[in-house]
């Protein structure tokens, strides 16, 4: 138990490093910038169709599951306002968030595994590259800037499939149903989402980056790493998302 | 010059180098010989700064590897070619381009890389095979391409990784070719092998690496005519 806990706190520390070092590597531009748009492309490609289809049920649901709890309680159109509120600051951005843990972060982590297990990572040092530049800091900026953009493609999803639900599973028009969306809407719900999926984002790719980097040889190896890389993603997730809910709320 | 000085490293319980001490004068090919496991990748990762030895250090141009800052050591591998015992080819791009990226690292404008990667292509006798991905090339091939990675930047020092395990006779005596020639251009080699053949040809000294340590040091003729029982075995290859 002891050693556990040690080698998490070694492990806390060794994540701080990282994250230091990347952050120092961003000053390597001419190394960086020309991948930067392949990654940003890659991750798109990989994450667009599983996040949508994520934000069709959670609308789907929400809509259903709030019209179960206000039916005598509350004026109906509060499902508008319901669907829109959680799809924007909570669903969206955290359902997004973890299953581009397990796509985006895997495929980093096993991609950086097997370099580092094949000598690609040592043969990148010896050209005289630094491979947190050379591929640390593109993909964590990747995910960075595309995990907003992909949470607000859910998030118009997630909400236009609420409304479509409302209008046609319960006794929802749709006038009373946006007049619910607006009432409370305030734009920090967008940018507070959109603020918590980019630091998701730099979350799971570093994650990914760490665990690749450090994996052990082997295919047995690789693969341990990937496992690692989406739980510790998702674990960033959760706490990322309750620390900006203490600040920004 | 390359200069290790007492270097040791453990991995866990296991003490893999035990002290080397070893010059690499300037203009010579210095070839070190061993067995199977005896610690020869890791003592060329440690010049490279690629593995940190527990104690000891290396001196390349008289600085000390070990005490570089990551700039320092980013400058001082522009200076030092290395060929990977496994090739270590960039799987997602092509034979051309994993020999153009060090090359563009080094600020060559694209016809002069192109150039350069062709003439290092020729070198190793694999000309045509520029827009191959490393997997379509057999293992031979792929180290040919791991030294034409090496060669082409023209660097002071090349550190060469058992270069000619698993070619066959020809294709491997023109890779010693490669390594005297590359010499007479005035670079350093430092060539790892348990090839003798290899060893005698293209190297002017020879050292043995032996439980941790160098067991003996000399000019080509001196190892041929060695007296010491353990390198006599290696080199004539009893079992
Ligand atoms: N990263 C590492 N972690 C743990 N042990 C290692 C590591 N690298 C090397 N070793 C151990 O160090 C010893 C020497 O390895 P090294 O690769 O230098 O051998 P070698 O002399 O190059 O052998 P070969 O001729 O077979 O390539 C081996 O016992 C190996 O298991
Ligand atoms: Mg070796």
């Amino acid at each position: 138990m002891a050693s556990r806990v040690h080698a998490r706190d070694g492990f806390v520390a060794h994540v701080g490093r990282t994250t230091l070092e990347t952050a120092r590597a961003l000053a390597d531009v001419r190394t960086w910038s020309p991948l930067l748009v392949a990654q940003m492309r890659r991750l798109g490609v990989d994450s667009v169709p599983i996040a949508l289809f994520i934000a069709v049920f959670t609308g789907i649901v929400l809509s259903l599951l709030s019209s179960y709890i206000f039916t005598g309680a509350v004026p109906f159109y509060f499902v508008g306002a319901l669907v829109g509120k959680t799809v924007m600051m909570e669903l969206g951005p955290v359902l997004t968030g973890m299953a581009l843990a397990g796509r985006v972060g895997a495929s980093i982590a096993a991609e950086l595994g097997t370099m580092k297990v094949t000598e690609q990572v040592d043969a990148l040092e010896t050209l005289a590259y630094n491979p947190r530049a050379y591929l640390v800091v593109p993909r964590v900026l990747a995910a960075t800037l595309m995990f907003p953009v992909i949470t607000a493609f859910a998030m118009a999803v997630g909400v236009t499939s609420g409304w479509i639900t409302s209008v046609n599973l319960l006794d929802l028009s749709t006038p009373e149903f946006f007049k619910g969306l607006r009432l409370f809407y305030r734009f920090k719900d967008i940018w507070f989402g959109l603020v918590k999926s980019a630091s998701f984002g730099a979350a799971v790719a570093l994650m990914g980056c760490v665990r690749g980097l450090d994996a052990k040889s082997g295919a047995e190896g690789v693969g341990q790493s990937t496992t690692r890389a989406v739980v510790l993603g998702c674990e960033a997730i959760l706490v990322l998302d309750a620390f900006w809910a203490l600040v920004l709320l | 010059m390359i200069i290790l000085e007492g270097l040791t490293k453990s991995f866990g319980a296991h003490r893999v180098l035990d002290g080397v001490t070893l010059d690499v004068p300037d203009g010579q090919n210095t070839v070190i010989i061993g067995g199977s496991g005896v610690g020869k990748s890791v003592t060329l990762k440690c010049i490279m700064g690629l593995i940190e030895p527990d104690e000891g250090r290396v001196r390349v141009d008289g600085e000390v590897v070990q005490e570089l800052s990551r700039d320092e050591l980013t400058e001082l591998r522009g200076r030092i070619g290395y060929v990977f015992q496994f090739a270590a080819l960039f799987d997602s791009m092509t034979v051309a381009e994993n020999i153009a990226l060090g090359l563009a690292r080094r600020g060559y404008d694209r016809a002069a890389i192109a150039d350069r990667v062709e003439e290092s292509l020729a070198v190793v006798e694999l000309s045509g095979t520029e827009d191959k991905y490393p997997a379509e090339l057999s293992g031979g091939m792929r180290k040919r391409v791991g030294i034409a990675r090496a060669v082409a930047l023209k660097p002071r020092y090349i550190l060469y990784d058992e270069p000619t395990t698993g070619l066959d006779p020809i294709t491997s005596a023109v890779m010693d070719q490669l390594m005297v020639r590359t010499r007479d251009l005035g670079v350093t080699g430092l060539v790892v092998t348990h090839d003798m053949r290899s060893a005698f040809c293209v190297g002017d000294r020879i050292a043995m690496l032996h439980e941790g340590r160098i067991r003996q040091v000399g000019t080509r003729a001196e190892i041929q005519a060695t007296v010491d029982p353990v390198v006599r075995q290696f080199i004539e290859g009893r079992p």
